[in-house]
Order: structure tokens, then sequence, then C-alpha cells
């Protein structure tokens, strides 16, 4: 390996690093957001939306990433809807975290026994009450390993990116080798950056994963 | 006599086209015990829910001080406030402490002041036996502690009736005592109370009125001093002769 090559890499592979932990994080976010909100509906059995969010978590997990980018990136545009890669790459990841956050928060919220809520109830609360102050916490605690799971599972997923031309971490490796040829030290860097963004994010899960376990269950 | 705090009239409750409560009457006054016994499957634990309209029900009707309950209702959170339910399996909220526990309706739901409310848990606490746990989490606690707690935490919202489904059955033999005698004390304060038990000294011992069920009904009602003594009743006959060892 060389390093005066890896010295010149690095502030690519920095840029292009900025570039996924910023659309990575995006993705995530807005995941967790139509996660909550699918599992919601499944929860509280909502008629109608409960089937179409059904089909769109079949749809979700069912289609390859590369797929769901492909089809908004290249498909979309031919019904009028045009796309910046960028905004193409947060909505596909979107579009493939969602229905893997519903399932967290939905197994979460199923892991609370009925009887949680219904002594809830009985003390008066009402049905948002009850989701709120005393499922969600719990249902959270429970969703947490899944939910640390789905961060590291998504920002991985980014390295798909390349294919509708974003400079992500992936595409600067591709594109160095293609170019010069430094096979090892192109993916020895490209490694080490993906290391650099997912340990912490899976330090950082495990700490959350020991605060929250103050709710186990089992009481 | 007395008000009455609990009325129900013609209840009619149906589990996928299965009967479980086949037209209940029954009437609770202010400052009455009454218990319910029945052998198990009966339909105890559906009535106690379906007062506090966790079930709805298909026919007849539920009155709380006049006042009609009903599931989907919208003043029913105001109305389940005036009902304290303790349910068999324990129910605390296993990520708050006691105290949060406690605290959590009355603050929440009644706005009453954190300060005052935390006062009046300590005491009621303290009258249980558990100043000590207050900021102890449920896991923390013996089946018996944590039933006292469930009590507390409905004492608290001030309710006009107290409901109780087996509230000892899932405990350790040396730990029912302490619940029971909670109860007793409650009884004593001349609370409103409808209880529904396997503890058949405790019945005797507390009620001012056994109520039997058998399949959905009411069977038969009288003092404890009748009905343990003389049952009306070829069903409840035999149903008492279950608990007896000495025949
Ligand atoms: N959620 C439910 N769905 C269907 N059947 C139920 C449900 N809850 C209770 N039952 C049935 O209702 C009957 C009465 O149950 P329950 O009220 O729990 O009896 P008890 O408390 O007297 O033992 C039983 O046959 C039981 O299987
Ligand atoms: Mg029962």
């Amino acid at each position: 390996m060389n390093p005066e090559i890896i010295g010149q890499y690095l502030p690519l592979y920095g840029e292009a690093a900025i570039l996924t932990v910023e659309l990575g994080f995006l993705g995530v976010l807005f995941s967790a957001v139509v996660g909550l909100f699918c599992a919601a509906v499944l929860y509280l059995r909502v008629p109608i939306l409960r089937q179409i969010v059904w089909i769109y978590i079949e749809l979700s997990r069912n289609t390859p990433l590369l797929i769901q980018l492909f089809f908004i990136y290249y498909g979309l545009p031919k019904v009028g809807i045009r796309t910046t890669p960028a905004v193409c790459g947060v909505a596909g990841l979107t579009f493939l975290g969602g229905s893997y956050m519903a399932e967290a928060f939905r197994s979460g919220l199923e892991a609370v026994p009925k009887i949680q809520e219904e002594s809830a109830l009985s003390l008066g609360m009402t049905k948002a009450q009850a989701i709120r102050l005393v499922i969600l916490p719990q249902a959270f605690s429970v969703s947490v390993p899944a939910l640390v799971a789905n961060v590291i599972f998504l920002l991985k997923e980014t390295s798909v990116f390349s294919a509708v031309s974003l400079m992500d971490l992936m595409f600067t490796a591709k594109n160095l080798i293609g170019l010069y040829y430094d096979t090892t030290e192109a993916l020895f860097l490209l490694v080490v950056f993906y290391l650099i963004i997912l340990l912490p994010v899976g330090v950082l899960g495990t700490v959350l994963e020991k605060r929250v376990r103050y709710a186990g269950f089992g009481s | 006599m007395s008000e009455e705090v609990l009325t129900l009239r013609g209840v009619v409750k149906e589990f996928d086209g299965k009967t479980i409560l086949d037209g209940i009457d029954l009437t609770i006054r202010q400052g009455e015990v009454a218990v319910i016994i029945g052998p198990s499957g009966c339909g105890k634990s559906t009535l106690l829910r379906c007062i506090n309209a966790l079930e709805p029900i298909r026919e007849g009707e539920i009155l709380l001080q006049g006042e009609p309950i009903r599931a989907g209702a919208k003043n029913l959170p105001s109305l389940r406030q005036k009902i304290g339910m303790v349910f068999q399996s324990y129910d605390l909220y296993p990520h708050m402490t006691v105290m949060e526990n406690i605290t959590l309706s009355p603050r929440k739901v009644q706005k009453r002041d954190r300060r005052e409310v935390e006062r009046e848990a300590a005491e009621l606490l303290a009258r249980v036996g558990l100043s000590d746990k207050a900021e102890s989490y449920p896991r923390q606690l013996s089946g018996g502690q944590k039933q006292r707690v469930a009590i507390v935490r409905m004492l608290i919202m001030q309710p006009e009736i107290l409901l109780f489904d087996e509230v000892t059955a899932a405990l350790d033999p040396e730990m029912v005592r302490e619940v029971l005698d909670v109860m007793l004390e409650l009884a004593h304060q001349g609370r409103t109370m409808l209880i529904v038990t396997h503890e058949m000294a405790f019945a005797q011992a507390i009620a001012h009125r056994i109520i039997f069920m058998d399949d959905g009904r009411i069977v038969e009602e009288g003092t404890p001093g009748q009905f343990f003594t003389k049952p009306q009743t070829k069903r409840a006959q035999e149903f008492l002769d279950r608990f007896r060892f000495d025949t």
C-alpha cells in the first residue's frame, strides 16, 4: 500500500463520506417517521390505510434498493416527476427503510401487554394519553435493538447510491479504481471510511440499549 | 336505603356469537361490599370489564350514579376515574417508579398539583406499608407489594366504587394476606366495593352480600351467613362443596 496515494485520495473520500452521512442521516430520519406512521396505522387497525400500508411494506421489503432507486430516478420522470440524485437517494432509502422501521416499531408495540393499555384507560386516561404515556415508552425500549440494526443496515445500503451517480463512498472508490487502478488503496479507504461512520453508530446503539433496558418486562 | 352507586340492567355480553353474560341485573349501594363468586369461566372478569367499558355490551345498561357507561362514549375517561379497578395480573407500568406509577393519572388526567399528589401518594403508601418503596421499579417488588401499589394507584383517583378481579389469585400463598388486609381496611372505611375472589374465608369476612354466578347469570344472592350455610340452589351447593374437605 502506498501512503502517498492514500494521502491524495483522503480528501476525496472525506467529501464522499460527508455526502454519505448527510443522505444516510436524512434517509434514516424520514424512514423512522414513515415507520412510526405505518406502525401506528397497523396498531390502531385504521381501516383502508391499513391495507395500503400492508401493500407498501410488502413492496418495500421484497424489492432491492437498487431497483427502487432506478424506478425513482429513471421511471418517475416519465410521468413528469423529476428528481435530483440526492433527493432520489433519500427518497429511495426512505422507501426501503420505512418498512423496516415500521416492523421494528410494530414489534415493540405488540410486545406491550394489552393490560397496560387497559389499566391506563381504567385510570381515566384517553386512548391517546395511554399510548403516549404508557405504551410508546415501553414499545420504544423493546424496539431499540431493531431500530439500531436498521440504522446500520440503511447506512450500509447507501453504497448503492452510486447507481444514480451520487458521489458517495462507493462511487468514489469505483471511480478511482477505474481511473488509476490503485485497487488496494481505494478499497482500504472504502472499508476504513465505512467503519468510521458505522462504528460510532453501533457504540451509541449499545449505550442506548442499556439505558432503556430499565423498562424490562417480566415485571 | 343509601344511594345506588352502580346499577346493571339486563346486561348481555357476547364473544364471537357466544353469550357470556346472559342478562345481569345488579345494584350496588353506597358503602356496600359485594363479593362475586362462581366457577372459572362463568363470566366474572367479563362482568367487571364491562362495568369499566373495557368491553362493549350487546344489550342492557350500566349506570354509575345514574350516568350511563358506554364503550366509545366521550365522557368515558371521566366516568372511569370514578371506577377504581385492580386486575389479577400485575399491571404496574414497568418503565416508571412506584411514585410515578401512582402520580401519573392524578397529574395528567386530573391535572392536580404534583407536590400535593406526591404527598398524598406517600401517605397512602405508608398506609399499605410500602413507604420505603416509592422510588423502586415494579420489577424490584414482590407480587404482593405490586398489588398493594396497584391498589394505591387506583385509590388516589378518589373513585366512587372499587372493583377487584381476583387480585390475589396469582400471588404466592404467603403474600395473599397482606393484600387481603388492605382490602379489609378499605371495607372498614366504608368504601363501596365489588370483589371477585376465590378466597372463601375472606369473602365470608368482608362481604355484606355474596353474589353467586354460573354460566353468565346471577344464580343466587344472599348474605354470607345465608349463602355459606344454606345455599338455595343446587349449583351453589355443588360449587361450595368443592371447597370443603370435611364432607
Ligand atoms: N376476549 C375474549 N374473547 C373471547 N372469549 C372470551 C374473551 N374473554 C373471555 N372470554 C370467554 O368468556 C368466558 C368468561 O370468561 P371470564 O369472564 O374470564 O370468566 P371468569 O373470570 O369467571 O373466570 C370464558 O368462556 C372465556 O373463554
Ligand atoms: Mg376471571
